[in-house]
């Protein structure tokens, strides 16, 4: 059976299986599909949290953007984890008594105003959409992978199936589905990886085999890595090279912007009580960090393999040849992926090898020279293919690969058609029902739902042609905007009873706003190329580059809030209230429908 | 009133863990894992040093440890102060 056949096979297969258990578990009851994880246990709920939460930016992207980069990008390691502290200790149990379904209803009330809430709408929408980009990118490299074809038509494929998929569901509201996608999702994340930890290190744990000892060289694996790379032109894997303060900030930004996400938020509504909301957030992570820890581990044995693919005889030795690339099965993988677009390389001083290094660097200059080499002739590798391409890059059977190819999916499907409900009913039932146009029908509001559904994606498919960076990158952005507008108002609504509406909508409206703005001078106007007027390479306010943004975008959210509710009215003595009842447990019923 | 006062203490006890335990979140993530790093780099794990360990692992496996904590001391806070649920 071809590899094509496989990947088939297992996407499939595992497609049949969500269907299957949707199928299975709305037969039992209908309100679990509206409120998921009301009296599921909360391993379960933490388990479909996970599934939730972990996407294409967590699964194709994270690593390897880690595996270029090394060190630095630890940011995301402990930014997409630490947010999960900020919501266990901050928000989950609070928002859990307060019993309602939406963040922006809990805007709305607590800063009684309905300005409040539709200020909270389209915080939500902007970050959401640009979660939904990021997720296009990586559902687009995974069907240019798997269907062979150019990256561009597995974007528009994509963005067919995923509309589908969302449509075809609340799948996203079963709970079961969700757990299947988890159990899929890290099947496929762990399986390579101990693969590949027992070919480097022989050991079968690839976060121990990270620190354990390269078994070919005798020395620990990062030590031959770092030396690898260094041989090879590029910075010290283990090294910092960036800016301290820019690596505080971005991993804040992505620590805030996880707690401030509308998707995430939403499952702590309706776990039953208010203390299984803090153990839901435990056990979430617990799940989180099955892949998290795994994560650094695949990147730096990913490096290492390819480094070594492209020197079979080491640094000093000769490069790969040619022929090798064309005809060895060892090499297979690089043709499959140039037919995506995301890897090129071009035997420019034609001597039928290719010499992949930094040619950046001055001590490889001078080596270069010396070998007659004339540039790096590798000359594309796009970070997110790394997690899809690595079985094939260390020669694991097929099934292996089809494997990752279903996982990769799963990551990337649950997460956007959970963004995109959540954009659909806060457009037809946050914004027309509840403000535009009150009477509309039920019919109505599920048609524009689904419209809603429509346009966001053909907004992030058009966003998605020019991606403001890797596909992890883009997701950044979008958790900097949460961070810089949502997380904070929800914070202040629970620990502040002095900040009153008009603060509130005046911070979010003052975060999101700096921070949308620092993005687009920096990304360009609405992602369009060429219309950014300064680069994240040399930032507008010293180290401070965009995707780092929303740390500052919430600090002057908190700011203007809290300054502005100072100068004006005291919240009423109802409102001081409430938020005295969200703060103590006991009385918390089942979560409402308030509306 | 006396009910008023006690929830008054159970928020203040509250937000002493909560703060106690975000010193730590901060202390293992920002702290060792990115601005001490230097100041650790004597200490070497497994090819690598300390800090940069906690960058990777270290502080996930603190993030969690601190929500258990968490979870599991403001259940006994909450009967402390009669406020749990019925």
């Amino acid at each position: 059976m071809d590899q094509f056949t496989l990947n088939l096979l297992f996407v499939g297969a595992s497609f049949a299986l969500y269907i299957g258990i949707a199928v299975w578990a709305r037969a039992g009851s209908t309100s679990e599909f509206y409120a998921a994880g009301r009296g599921v246990h909360p391993v379960t709920n933490g388990m479909a949290t996970a599934a939730d939460w972990m996407s294409a930016a967590s699964f194709i992207s994270m690593a390897g953007l880690i595996a270029f980069t090394g060190y630095d990008n630890s940011s995301f390691l402990m930014g997409w984890t630490g947010g999960y502290v900020l919501l266990a200790l901050l928000l989950a149990p609070y928002l859990r008594k307060f019993g309602k379904f939406t963040v922006s209803e809990f805007i709305g009330d607590r800063f009684y105003s309905r300005t409040a809430r539709m200020v909270a709408v389209v915080c939500l929408l902007v970050a959401s959409i640009t979660y939904v980009i990021g997720q296009m990118q990586g559902v687009g490299i995974a069907f240019g992978r798997f269907l062979e074809i150019d990256a561009f038509w597995g974007l528009l494929i994509g963005a067919c199936v995923v509309f589908a998929y969302a449509v075809f569901g609340g799948m996203k509201g079963v709970t079961y589905t969700q757990v299947a996608q988890y159990c899929v999702l890290i099947t496929a994340y762990t399986i390579p990886a101990i693969f590949i930890s027992l070919q480097l290190t022989g050991n079968p744990i690839p976060a121990l085999g990270l620190f354990g000892e390269h078994t070919a060289s005798g020395e620990p694996l990062l030590v031959k890595l770092d030396q690898i790379v260094t041989d090879l032109g590029f910075r010290e894997y283990t090294a910092a090279h960036g800016s301290t303060i820019n690596m505080v900030l971005f991993t804040l930004s992505l620590m805030i912007g996880t707690a401030g996400l509308p998707h995430v938020i939403m499952r702590f509504f309706t776990v039953p009580r208010v203390s299984d909301a803090r153990w839901s957030a435990g056990w979430t992570l617990v799940f989180i960090a099955l892949l998290y820890l795994t994560a650094p581990a695949v990147g730096a044995m990913a490096r290492l393999n390819i480094s070594e693919l492209m020197w079979p005889n080491g640094t000093d030795g000769e490069a790969v040849s040619v022929e090798a690339i064309e005809t060895d099965p060892e090499y297979a993988w690089m043709a499959t992926w140039e037919k995506t677009g995301l890897l090129g390389w071009e035997d420019k001083n034609g001597d039928g090898r290719i010499q992949y290094y930094n040619d950046g660097n001055a001590d490889l200059q001078a080596k270069a020279e010396a070998n007659g080499w004339e540039g790096n002739e590798l000359t594309n590798f796009n970070r997110d293919i790394l997690v899809l391409a690595n079985p094939e890059i260390a020669s694991l059977p097929g099934w292996v690969i089809g494997l990752v190819a279903a996982g990769g999916l799963a990551a990337a499907l649950s997460t956007a058609a959970g963004l995109l409900l959540a954009i659909s009913s806060a457009v037809s039932h946050d914004l027309l029902k509840g403000q535009l146009t009150p009477n509309m029908s039920e019919k109505n509001e599920l048609l524009a739902a689904r419209l809603s559904m429509a346009a966001a994606i053909v907004v992030a498919v058009l966003l998605g042609l020019n991606p403001p960076g890797f596909a992890a990158q883009t997701v950044a952005l979008a958790f900097g905007l949460a961070a810089a507008s949502i997380f904070p108002a929800l914070m202040m609504g629970i620990f502040f009873g002095r900040i009153n509406n008009i603060g509130a909508v005046a911070g979010m409206l003052a975060g999101l706003i700096v921070t949308l703005l620092y993005i687009f001078l920096h990304k360009g106007w609405f992602f369009i190329p060429d219309t950014n007027m300064f680069t994240d390479a040399d930032p507008l306010l010293g180290p401070v580059q965009s995707t780092s943004f929303g740390a500052v975008g919430a600090m002057v959210n908190f700011a203007v809030a809290y300054v502005v509710s100072s100068m004006t009215k005291e919240p009423p003595q109802e409102i001081k209230d409430l938020v005295q009842s969200v703060r103590i447990p006991r009385g918390a019923g089942a979560a409402t429908d308030g509306h | 009133m006396s009910q008023d006062k006690d929830n008054n203490a159970y928020w203040s006890a509250n937000v002493r863990i909560i703060l106690i335990s975000l010193v730590i979140w901060a202390l293992v993530s920002f702290g060792f894992g990115i601005v001490l790093r230097p100041m650790l780099s004597g200490i070497s794990v497994g090819g690598a040093d300390l800090g940069f360990w906690f960058a990777q692992q270290g502080s996930i496996l603190v993030f969690l440890a601190l929500i258990f904590f968490y979870a599991w001391r403001m259940n006994k806070l909450d009967r402390e102060h009669g406020v749990e649920e019925e």
